[in-house]
């Protein structure tokens, strides 16, 4: 995950609490939608960014994954993303994001 | 007035700089104080043999079709036959391109030692081009290297390490006019210079007959009152020789060369002149742009190579293929920046335009990045992404079923063979083998399609595309 964005959430969590935010990825392949949700669960893995060493614990979701399609009209997310669907490996994303979000503390 | 504007011809080069590979943005940022990365980067630069029979670059100047490269990996493999030359162009060795810029070097910057001067020299007096190149410039910039470093001159190496040359910054207070920039943009034209002499040359064309050149280049000419003032279009034309052409250049980020396409097929229709030369040199920022995932797969550094690309467009002639400018797809600001409207916007509006299909699209051109390139640094594989997102805007569009969406891709896209330098990669490198193609009557339409992000200068938030239909002339 880029710094500036890395920084922009870590600025976002102080501001209104790491359970006020929900974080929504659109990366597209698993291992940089793993990284994303890993950097902003966990810290900064690759230890460069201002989430390096910080674990703000946030829920972390993939805009493909079905939670964040049922938070979507239907005709947005089809209009939006629907088209995606076909295109990337949506179980591995799923996987792969879901794997850290399983992390955040309770 | 011209009824259309076709593609003449089209020639493409590529030039090895392992040595310069070190002044590519990354490593000047990674390499500096940190020696065992530095050790472990120059041990990890390519050979001039494993670059030519680097399976890519082979297909990248014509030797054999993408489609038709080996499955991958392709790092530690050949083609078999590659050389040097081949039908697009050629790619050239470092020496010989340290000799280059020093031949088109106008403003004695590039300083070489009397050895490369010599060699260099020597060499370039056997190339097929060699009567276009001011050889006298090379003996001329013979010197003292050593003493140019320590006077603050950046010091040019031929990979692995060993010191060559030096180039001096113009101005000791003007941040355009830097040693690194002067680089940057000496070697954008010495590549460009490269892939518009081939272009004259091998389709042996009047230099004379061009009235337009038009650079889609990626760097930035200028001073400290003009950053980025151009023109490496009529920079270019005059090395080249094009004596009785202007020229200006067309900035859009990575799309930049589809924009210029359509404006010299424009500015023939229109007839304002019969010839306009669509040319680009490499981009040396991009140079090791990813080698730290590299070094991290054990595979050598990969972006040691410049691209070049030169495209001769003219009326109509009944024979090379045609642009149509009646099929341009252009990525509209109130389309929005999600990826699918973006290609939407590219690969289904132009179609429309002239009530044609997906499926009436025999190639499609995007961004042709090499995988075996982006996959280490977690980029992905940028080509199969963009034929996959096509093949299921086509099953969307009930023109193909969902089963066939593979079948799609691999019949009408293509493995991603392309060196990362930007622009280069992005369309305008396959316009050689869709000249190829469309002539010999083996495809009848070809989608160039090309995408910009126009983000990453942080004055706007959206990125661009612009793409073109080419058709098989004749019927």
């Amino acid at each position: 995950m880029d710094l500036s964005t890395q920084e922009t959430i870590k600025r976002l969590a102080d501001e209104h609490g790491a359970d006020s935010l929900i974080v929504l990825l659109g990366a597209p392949d698993a291992e940089s939608a793993g990284i994303a949700a890993e950097t902003v669960v966990l810290g900064d893995p690759s230890w460069a960014g201002p989430l390096a060493g910080v674990q703000l614990g946030l829920r972390v979701y993939h805009i493909l994954e079905e939670e964040a399609r049922a938070a979507v009209p239907s005709e947005v997310w089809e209009e939006q993303v629907g088209l995606m669907a076909d295109v990337l490996e949506v179980d591995a994303i799923a996987e792969a994001v879901r794997e850290f979000r399983e992390q955040v503390p309770q | 007035m011209p009824e259309a504007a076709v593609i003449r011809a089209a020639s493409l080069v590529l030039a090895h700089t392992p040595g310069l590979a070190r002044h590519g943005s990354k490593p000047m940022r990674s390499l500096p104080g940190n020696a065992e990365l530095t050790a472990r980067f120059l041990a990890s630069l390519r050979s001039f043999d494993d670059a030519v029979n680097y399976p890519p670059h082979q297909a990248f100047l014509g030797a054999c079709h993408p489609r038709e490269l080996p499955s991958r990996p392709w790092v530690g493999t050949g083609l078999p036959g590659a050389d040097r030359f081949a039908p697009f162009g050629e790619l050239m060795p470092e020496e010989e391109f340290l000799g280059l810029m020093a031949a088109v070097d106008e403003f004695d910057l590039l300083k070489l030692t009397p050895e490369v001067a010599e060699r260099s020299a020597k060499r370039l007096a056997e190339h097929p081009l060699a009567q276009h190149l001011d050889l006298a410039r090379i003996s001329a910039a013979a010197g003292d290297v050593a003493a140019a470093v320590a006077s603050d001159a950046l010091p040019v190496h031929l990979a692995p390490d060993c010191l060559a040359g030096a180039l001096r910054g113009a101005h000791a207070e003007d941040e355009s006019l830097t040693a690194y920039v002067l680089l940057e943009n000496l070697a954008c034209k010495a590549t460009g210079t490269l892939a518009l002499l081939h272009l004259l040359h091998d389709h042996d064309l009047d230099p004379a007959a061009i009235g337009y050149t038009i650079s889609c280049s990626e760097e930035a000419v200028g001073d400290r009152y003009q950053r980025g003032g151009g023109n490496m279009g009529k920079t270019i034309a005059s090395v080249a020789g094009l004596v009785e052409s202007s020229g200006a250049d067309v900035k859009n980020f990575c799309a930049a060369p589809i924009p210029a396409l359509v404006i010299a097929a424009s500015l023939v229709v229109a007839g304002v002149f019969e010839q306009v030369v669509v040319v680009a040199g490499g981009s040396l920022p991009k140079l090791g742009m990813k080698f730290e995932g590299h070094l991290r797969h054990d595979l050598p550094v990969l972006e040691d190579v410049l691209g070049g690309v030169a495209v001769l467009v003219g009326a109509d002639d009944g024979v090379s293929p045609r642009i149509r400018l009646d099929a341009v797809g252009r990525h509209k600001v109130s389309s929005g920046g999600a990826g699918a409207q973006i290609l939407h916007d590219l690969a289904v509006q132009p179609l429309e335009a002239i009530n044609a299909r997906l499926i009436d699209i025999d190639d499609y051109a995007t961004e042709l990045h090499n995988p075996e390139i982006t996959e280490p640094q977690g980029s992905g594989d940028v080509a199969a992404r963009n034929y996959r997102t096509i093949a299921a805007l086509a099953a969307r569009r009930k023109e193909i079923t969902r089963d066939e969406i593979d079948s799609f891709v691999a019949e009408r896209g293509m493995p991603g063979y392309a060196p990362t330098q930007g622009h280069i990669a992005s369309a305008i490198c396959y316009l050689p083998h869709a000249l190829r193609r469309l002539e010999a009557r083996s495809a009848n339409k070809v989608l160039l399609l090309a995408k910009g992000s126009l983000f990453l200068g942080r004055m706007s938030q959206r990125s661009d595309g612009m793409s073109v239909l080419l058709e098989r002339n004749g019927g």
